[in-house]
């Protein structure tokens, strides 16, 4: 009786004690990292950067400084939210044109053909190189931001719908035939259904690409968000600014890619086929699946 | 005479393969008779699984017709697969409902029609679990409900059991016996097992190859399904199968009797 609750009391105190351990670590080793960087940092300001000379705004305390004081202000506000507009803008025109592309091209052979090298073409054209083009066609203002995001972020998009298309069960479309879907019917219950994880992957994609792509293209003809926001402080000689800006752009691109991983990481229940490697929000909740039904 | 649920006559189809072609089966006719089990039983390659598809509307004959009658619910026939082939995003209501769904299948809704059926088939408490938290006869079952609910005059089946181990094989046999009765279902049955098409056929049709023809039909009558008389019919239809497939007889023959 003793000798068993003893025992059961050291496995129970074992497995706290392992929670405790992984916590510590998974907490432990990220800020070693970042109190690395921020060594490396001073240190490179202590002996490579004169005192009193412009470059010792560069430090990491005149940066946090000036991040508290640019959030207080609410200067920081504005330019954070013109950015994020135009990732949802710029991923949306991507969505919009990247999912029934890459359905086209997983599903419609001489499509694919057609498309493909032309594709591949286009694909590897930085996107920034379209910049003078963007211009031209679209003027200053949002409308270029958002064709140079939509151009890059397309790709991950149509790409990996195609490839979940590409892989689907063959055998499921012959038993949507033998149910007598039509097409649409088809289309709705299985093909979709069927590639949802594929496209929600390569909307995460899409949404590093987007972030990667805006901030220089926010450096033309607009006059908000961090792009624009790095160029002004760099002509207001404003280098402290110009720090914090560079750590908002890191810390909201590290939260957005970790909300899409939150959010559009297939669930469990929606996946058709497993993503090997793809981390998962820790209690699966079954996506509703109502809306595929009657 | 009552119309038949199913006729095919003069039956061909042929596949070109780079040059190279193949008759499949051949001037193939068979009817299959309202509420029975019919079996088609050739050993594999003879073009079992192509002239199921053929019926089932998935694939087309060079010639020859196939006649159906069309069910009181529109819909004249369903089928089902080896594989299961259940979406594993949709739990067994949703899978079982799916094919409901389709517009085409609207004469067939019907309010409590799936529940009726998950209930018939012993799929109740399993209605909202998904396909990866189903065994092998279970998903079969699922499958089998999802043709089943759709309401067609002929359900054709190709081998549905032959993915199972033995012992599940064996129950469900016997629940599609049972299933098959008290529903009144129609059913044409492909399998190359010898037991399972003495088992289950009211009539077995024994399919040769290279091309395919029905070589020979058997006919049972259920008040004579003794075990006695079963175990003479099967070493027939065992011995003829060995004729038109020698080079599988004893594999089979080794199998236990019934
Ligand atoms: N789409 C196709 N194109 C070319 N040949 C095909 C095609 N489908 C089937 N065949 C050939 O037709 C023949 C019959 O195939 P089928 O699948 O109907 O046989 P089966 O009797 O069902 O065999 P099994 O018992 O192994 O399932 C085989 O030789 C096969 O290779
Ligand atoms: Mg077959």
């Amino acid at each position: 009786m003793t000798s068993g609750r003893a025992a059961g009391a050291t496995i129970t105190r074992g497995r706290v004690s392992g929670t405790l351990r992984s916590i510590l670590v998974s907490i432990a080793y990220p800020a070693l990292g970042f109190a690395v960087l921020l060594a490396v940092w001073w240190a490179w300001i202590l002996f490579f950067v004169e005192a009193g000379s412009f470059q010792s705004s560069f430090a990491p305390d005149e940066g946090f400084r000036a991040l508290v004081r640019l959030i207080e202000n609410g200067t920081l506000n504005r330019h954070i939210t013109a950015s994020l507009k135009r990732i949802v803008v710029g991923l949306g025109i991507a969505a919009a044109i990247g999912i029934p592309f890459g359905l086209a091209l997983g599903g419609i052979r001489p499509f694919a053909r057609a498309a493909g090298l032309v594709t591949s073409f286009i694909r590897m054209v930085s996107p920034l190189s379209w910049t003078p083009l963007a211009i031209i066609w679209f003027g200053v203002g949002d409308p270029p931001v958002y064709f140079l995001i939509a151009i890059g972020a397309v790709w991950p998009i149509a790409l990996s719908t195609s490839a979940g298309v590409a892989s689907l069960d063959r055998q499921w479309l012959m038993l949507g035939r033998s149910l007598r879907a039509s097409r649409i019917e088809m289309l709705r219950t299985i093909i979709w259904p069927g590639v949802r994880g594929d496209v929600l992957t390569g909307l995460r994609l899409g949404l590093t690409t987007a972030w990667i792509i805006l901030v220089p293209a926010e450096m033309l003809g607009v006059d908000s968000g961090m792009g624009y926001f790095i160029l002004d402080s760099r002509d207001r000689f404003a280098y402290a600014d110009l720090v914090a800006a560079i750590i908002v752009i890191g810390a909201l691109g590290f939260v957005l890619d970790r909300l899409a991983q939150w959010f559009l990481t297939p669930r469990r229940r929606s996946r058709a086929r497993g993503a090997a490697g793809e981390p998962r929000p820790a209690e699966a909740t079954p996506v509703p699946t109502a809306e595929y039904r009657i | 005479m009552a119309a038949l649920p199913l006729r095919v006559t003069g039956a061909t189809r042929r596949f070109r393969d780079r040059g190279h072609q193949l008759t499949v089966f051949e001037s193939l006719d068979l009817e299959v008779q309202d509420r029975e089990i019919f079996v088609l039983l050739g050993p594999s390659g003879c073009g079992k699984s192509t002239l199921l598809r053929v019926i089932a509307g998935l694939d087309v004959l060079d010639e020859g017709t196939v006649t159906l009658e069309a069910g009181d619910h529109g819909r004249d026939v369903g089928i089902v697969f080896q594989q299961p082939l259940l979406l594993p995003w949709l739990t067994v209501t949703e899978n079982v409902s799916l094919g409901l769904d389709y517009r085409a299948n609207q004469g067939a809704r019907q309010d409590g029609a799936v529940e009726a059926i998950l209930a018939e088939f012993g799929l109740s408490e399993l209605a909202h679990a998904y396909p990866d938290e189903l065994s092998g006869g279970q998903a079969q079952r699922v499958s089998l409900a999802r043709t089943v609910v759709t309401r067609p005059r002929v359900i054709l089946l190709d081998e549905p059991f032959g993915a199972l181990d033995p012992l599940t094989r064996r129950t469900l046999q016997q629940w599609l016996l049972g299933i098959q009765q008290s529903m009144g279902l129609t059913v044409v049955m492909v399998t190359h097992d010898v037991d399972e098409a003495v088992l289950l056929g009211d009539r077995v049709a024994l399919m040769s190859p290279s091309p395919g023809r029905i070589s020979r039909t058997w006919q049972f009558s259920r008040e004579a399904r003794d075990p006695a008389h079963l175990a003479a019919t099967r070493d027939e239809v065992l011995r003829a199968y060995g004729e038109v497939a020698p080079s599988l007889a004893p594999s089979t023959a080794a199998m236990p009797a019934i």
